[in-house]
């Protein structure tokens, strides 16, 4: 492959926040030219939203972190002449993708029936909060009230806590991950019948998609599956697994053999429990390895756990991961250069032919491109 | 027409991350064949979680597994390996998430399968890349978690560093993976040239926190502090977090204090007025909250809250949810069936397509069940007599 694999492609991102944008940016990663279409002057509502009040210029780092690589077209949708153009510039488009609440396209007359008439090639891709029928369909499609609602918060913490919501925002990367298989599903479709599609996804089914094992397990014996009570990793897991603390840090246990365990970190107490209670006497089983655990440091720990072939692993937080050999070899970081201003982002994760893929390209301003657009997809 | 109609693809991976990246696949319309060593096959079959069993195996390989077939080959085994150089000839993606190494020494990696294919598309999950100190280390959810500072982002900031329930890494490096198959199948038919394709859980973990670690490299290296009390993230201003009602829990996102006090009742809240104190003070402000919030039930608040329109939520386990209406709307369940007459519920595909849902009846199968069906389909057997 001598090109990035999307390059010729042309995606019109009509899109805020993080779950449109953040497919955006992966399609632009992989060659796509992304034009996000932006309300004149204010753009998307994400350029205002800044975590610890980091600002690149106008536009947050966070809104620079999620549109990088894009361009910007202004256009106000209830003006008659920019909605014209925007009209043209679907026609040339092979991509539409958006995540306004139901019916906000409808009024602009860019509903998908209405699109397909002008272009019916185009790929047209939307992502709704909690899909478009039902009592929940008019809720805002918000990350942590979604993990509420589908129950994820309490795979997380321990089981006497109150339920522990993801500290990422999880429903709206998902989603707009998936969103991304849909709309390529549907381009490789698009080589053999020539026709476009229409993909949806709900942030709401998302979820349900990303805790399919734990609702899998659910379904067959109707018992919410309980976190365990002591270092709990994953509700239907067994002991050790969890995270435990050191005499210096924080060490991570993956499933292992509990005899093997006691002997690699010479517990012999751990060795009353047999095989098979495990999961039942798991947090039993773990109060007696958290105490043991307290008694050395990590390496100590980790040394005899990896020499037995247990897995284990010890925890980092980011400022000992950055200096470490084997994040530095993934080479994760790129610099993007944003007017007079610099900024250290994460690049694209996925490798094409032993390639990693860079972009230094910033978000753009608003309206950034409107003359290049019309140059190039208008006139 | 299915959007992967006619695409072959030959998997080899196991546990969840490959697998996941191939029902997905599956589910899009692609013939998705499992090749798993005699006997014993995917060790998911094996792997128990609590104390759940489908016909003996667990239930998440069920889950995992759903919408493929299953080829047994030994590939120690000249024969049964020559077949699955027949069939690789005939595919078009092949996967596997052996660790680096495994595969050379099959004499499966890139640039043997490209000799027999050279338009295939070949991906590759890890844990750790192709390269440093951790190479060779297993690519495990939990682990992977451990390793990327991801465990200091959830939870009160009393607590452990706090893994994410769900096998978040495993999933999200799947998801990965399939969006780079699915754009080399895109160039392939533009150029008919392949492409290999390669995702570590490790780089796929670090892209997921994207948002913070760029926060992090750009803000003087400060570490994430999580709040105090109610965490709900540790880069979002006070009141954004789970707190605990006279009932059950309630969540609210971003919203503003001054308002959230008057429409509470809540009195203590209203000398937060500079709005910057929201995140530098949202611990004492969620306290307040929080001693507010226990006095009255879950139904209550959310009935003021939500006709101010107000970011906020019940939280609910399995049980409530199943029973919600918002959640039956969906059709989210399946009942997909085994050769051995096994029914098991399970859930669809997420994406819709062209207003379809995408959904399969066929359960995970049995090891081994397709061989004759597929070696009679690819002419593997013939073939191979042929040759001999």
């Amino acid at each position: 492959m001598s090109q990035l694999p999307l390059k010729g492609l042309v995606v019109l991102e009509f899109s805020q926040y993080l779950s449109g944008p953040s497919a955006g940016l992966r399609l632009a990663d992989l060659g796509a030219r992304v034009i996000k279409i932006e309300r004149p002057k204010t753009g998307d509502a994400g350029r205002k939203l800044s975590i610890k009040n980091l600002w690149v210029d106008d536009s947050s780092l966070l809104f620079h972190t999620i549109n990088r690589n894009k361009e910007s077209f202004a256009a106000n949708l209830k003006d008659e002449e920019d909605l014209a153009a925007v009209k043209k510039l679907i026609g040339k488009a092979d991509v539409l993708i958006h995540n306004f609440r139901p019916g906000v396209m409808q009024k602009c007359g860019l509903h998908y029936e209405a699109v397909h008439q002008i272009n019916p090639r185009l790929v047209y891709a939307e992502i709704s909060g909690y899909g478009k029928e039902g009592p929940w369909k008019a809720k805002p499609g918000q990350d942590l009230l979604l993990q509420s609602i589908t129950g994820l918060a309490y795979t997380t913490g321990n089981g006497k806590n109150a339920p522990v919501p993801f500290g990422v925002a999880i429903v709206d990367i998902l989603c707009g991950a998936q969103l991304v298989q849909g709309i390529l599903g549907a381009l490789i479709r698009r080589q053999k019948t020539g026709k476009g599609a229409l993909i949806e996804i709900s942030l709401l089914e998302s979820l349900l998609d990303f805790q399919f094992e734990l609702l899998t397990t659910y379904y067959t014996n109707r018992r919410q599956p309980e976190r365990s009570h002591v270092n709990n990793g994953h509700p239907l897991l067994s002991a050790p697994y969890g995270i435990y603390a050191t005499s210096d840090g924080y060490l991570a246990l993956a499933m292992m053999d509990i005899h093997a365990l006691a002997k690699a970190i010479e517990c012999p107490e751990l060795e009353q429990f047999s095989r098979d209670s495990a999961f039942a006497e798991r947090d039993t089983i773990k109060a007696v390895l958290a105490k043991h655990l307290l008694s050395k440091p990590t390496s100590w720990w980790l040394g005899h756990l990896q020499q037995g072939g247990l897995w284990a692993m010890e925890v980092f937080d980011w400022e000992k991961m950055i200096t470490h050999e084997a994040y530095k070899c993934l080479q994760m970081e790129q610099v993007i250069q944003a007017g007079d201003k610099k900024f250290i982002t994460t690049r694209c994760p996925i490798r094409i032919n032993n390639q990693r893929l860079f972009s230094g390209k910033p978000a753009p301003q608003v309206g950034e491109h409107n003359s290049q657009v019309y140059h190039d997809l208008i006139n | 027409m299915n959007l992967l109609q006619d695409i072959l693809i030959v998997d080899f991976s196991q546990f969840l991350s490959g697998p996941s990246a191939a029902l997905r696949l599956a589910d899009m319309g692609a013939q998705v064949i499992k090749i798993e060593k005699p006997v014993t096959g995917d060790i998911c079959r094996q792997l128990y979680v609590s104390d759940v069993k489908i016909e003996g195996e667990s239930t998440i390989f069920h889950a995992i597994n759903r919408n493929k077939q299953s080829y047994a080959a030994d590939l120690k085994n000249a024969d049964d390996l020559e077949k699955i150089r027949q069939l690789l000839a005939q595919a078009d993606v092949m996967m596997h998430n052996f660790r680096p190494g495994v595969m050379e020494r099959i004499g499966l990696d890139y640039e043997t399968v490209k000799k027999i294919n050279p338009s295939i598309v070949y991906a590759e999950v890890n844990g750790y890349g192709n390269e440093g100190p951790w190479k060779d280390l297993p690519g495990q959810d939990l682990l992977l978690q451990a390793a990327s500072g991801l465990t200091w982002l959830s939870n009160n900031n009393d607590e452990n560093p706090t893994p994410m329930g769900v096998a978040v890494v495993d999933i999200m490096g799947g998801t990965h993976v399939a969006q780079g198959i699915l754009a080399a199948l895109y160039q392939r038919g533009i150029s008919g040239e392949g492409a290999l394709i390669q995702v570590s859980m490790f780089e796929s973990i670090l892209d997921f926190q994207f948002e913070v670690l760029t926060c992090y490299f750009n803000d003087g290296n400060e570490l994430p502090v999580r709040s105090a009390n109610n965490s709900g993230h540790a880069y979002i201003a006070a009141p954004y977090g789970i707190y605990k009602t006279k009932d059950g829990y309630i969540a609210l996102a971003m919203s503003n204090i001054l308002l959230l006090a008057q429409l509470l009742n809540c009195e203590p809240l209203q000398q937060f007025t500079d709005d910057s104190d929201w995140f530098t003070r949202r611990d004492p402000i969620k306290q307040i909250l929080a001693e507010h919030l226990a006095t009255n039930t879950t139904h209550h608040w959310l009935d003021i809250l939500e006709k101010a329109d107000i970011w906020c939520a019940p939280v609910m386990d399995y049980e409530k949810l199943v029973q919600q209406e918002g959640y039956r709307a969906l059709n989210m369940e399946i009942i997909v069936k085994t050769s051995n007459g096994l029914s098991v519920t399970t859930t669809r595909c997420p994406i819709r397509v062209d207003g379809k849902l995408l959904v399969s009846d066929k359960g995970a199968p049995v090891l081994g069940e397709h061989n004759e069906e597929i070696e009679h389909q690819f002419g593997l057997l013939k073939e191979l007599q042929d040759s001999n």
